[in-house]
């Protein structure tokens, strides 16, 4: 059957059912080669092809959990970004003098762009007849360029990375859900004196660490409260009284046991 | 039973040649792995699709949980990860996914470029298949800043600074993705979310749709 250009469709709808000879599909025979039906016999392997693959991709779903770094913190000046890996080949390229500084123009969007622009239009920079590799050598000579250039970039750029370090700097913490009693009489003093380097939360900040799941003892916690830490908190920063003391130091306990349950 | 229902609404919608169009094929021997082992080259694109398949589904199931907004989206995700059954797989499947559907597309790329499968009559095809490619890059970048974790907003913030710099439309390109031409916060995160979860897919929806249509239209290339 002939319609439009003269091209041959096979299973197309333009050529008309014949109702009268019911939906029977002709014979596959007619067909030159070992060709089998789509359906349902090539879908059927094509199930166990794609079944292998689906237990290989929840074999490593499993093996590895997928990342979650700490919560955004724009005030960390400290982080240094990285793009998904994907992306890591352009944020290399940047990197190079003549894709920088004054020409970083050329190096964000002119090569890229050339390149996949001439992705995009591949189709009619090779358009010769031939289909075969061989037939074509500066298309494929192009495109193993790009490729090796691709897969360096992206394998120099990983490789400058220490990726156990990064994770362990970017880990999640909990978050603190815990409700501070404001009206306690300890607030005041912890206001007064600690806020500022633990956070209104008590977990902790950039100069401090989190107070909430602290191992030390009432004592212990007024000792470092005066006197500070080796190598971490000055001493002197409360200058309250006895009383006062043993007020904050109750009300840092107090906020763990809630933060306990 | 099956065959009645199926009579039944032929007769109203005459869904015989739809039919036709989508599954009654022949499937050329130059393709069928069953007979020439070297043709598993042509499973990639559909394994593509079943990746793209696997981050639908997926991503469905995790908009169930996360609210795009500055206070809980890291949270909420922090939760899905630790407190709701299967969370974190089906997290870690839409993490994956995001890998491997870029490797699949690249290997289904280069099959179809050493094979010369672009040349006439397919030019119109390679080039919506490119374009999808880009669109997956597209989802892959705004779905990264989406846990609002420090990774996603510090390399986002690098992605908005490189969009500035574009000539011309810099400024307001980056406007248009950061929601202000200072900040990246809470607009930002509401932008990429709607980016990613309605604007690119829908894109990419109407490109699949044309790139099988014009699959079963052309046929799959012949043999070498």
């Amino acid at each position: 059957m002939k319609k439009g250009k003269g091209m041959k469709f096979v299973g197309d709808s333009r050529i008309s059912a014949d109702r009268t000879l019911s939906r029977i599909p002709k014979d596959y025979s007619e067909y030159p080669g070992r060709t089998e039906a789509f359906w349902p016999n090539f879908l059927l392997k094509e199930w166990l092809a794609g079944s292998v693959f689906l237990v290989g991709f929840m074999c490593l779903t499993l093996a590895h959990p997928s990342p979650l770094g700490g919560l955004a913190d724009p005030t960390n000046s400290s982080f240094i970004p990285l793009p998904d890996w994907y992306f890591l080949f352009l944020y290399e390229l940047l990197k190079y003098k003549f894709a920088s500084g004054d020409y970083i123009l050329l190096g964000m969007i002119g090569i890229p762009g050339i390149a996949f622009g001439a992705l995009l239009l591949a189709p009619f920079l090779d358009n010769g007849p031939g289909r075969r590799p061989h037939q074509r050598p500066i298309a494929v000579i192009m495109m193993l360029l790009a490729l090796a250039s691709t897969v360096w970039l992206t394998y120099t750029s990983a490789s400058h990375v220490n990726w156990e370090e990064r994770a362990a700097m970017d880990q999640p913490t909990p978050p603190n859900s815990v409700e501070i009693d404001t009206s306690h009489e300890g607030y005041g003093l912890y206001e007064a004196s600690c806020l500022s380097c633990h956070g209104d939360a008590l977990a902790g900040g950039a100069a401090g660490p989190s107070l909430i799941g602290t191992e030390h003892t009432a004592e212990e916690i007024g000792v470092i409260a005066r006197e500070g830490t080796e190598g971490g908190m000055p001493a002197g920063i409360f200058t309250g009284s006895d009383e006062e003391l043993e007020q904050l130091v109750d009300f840092i306990l107090t906020v763990n046991e809630a933060a306990a349950e | 039973m099956l065959q009645k229902i199926y009579d039944w609404i032929d007769e109203r919608v005459d869904i015989t040649p739809i039919w036709r169009d989508i599954a009654d094929h022949e499937v050329p021997e130059h393709v069928n792995p069953a007979h020439h082992f070297s043709a598993f080259v042509y499973c990639f694109g559909g394994l593509t699709f079943f990746v793209v398949v696997i981050q639908i589904l997926s991503g469905m199931f995790l908009t169930m949980y996360y609210v795009p907004d500055i206070e809980n989206a890291w949270r909420s995700v922090y939760y899905l990860q630790s407190e709701v059954a299967h969370g974190q797989i089906v997290r870690g499947m839409h993490h994956w996914g995001a890998s491997v559907v870029i490797v699949m597309l690249l290997l289904h790329t280069l099959r179809v470029f050493f094979q010369g499968a672009y040349k006439k009559p397919r030019e119109l095809n390679w080039m919506v298949g490119v374009l999808i490619f880009f669109i997956m890059l597209g989802l892959g970048f705004t779905g990264y800043l989406l846990p609002w974790d420090n990774k996603a907003y510090f390399a986002t913030q690098v992605g908005l600074q490189m969009a500035e710099q574009v000539p011309i439309i810099g400024d307001e390109l980056k406007v248009l993705l950061a929601g202000d031409d200072e900040i990246v916060g809470a607009q930002t995160l509401t932008r990429f979310f709607a980016i990613h979860v309605f604007f690119l897919p829908a894109a990419l929806f109407a490109l699949l749709a044309v790139h099988f249509i014009l699959i079963r239209r052309q046929g799959i290339s012949g043999p070498l």
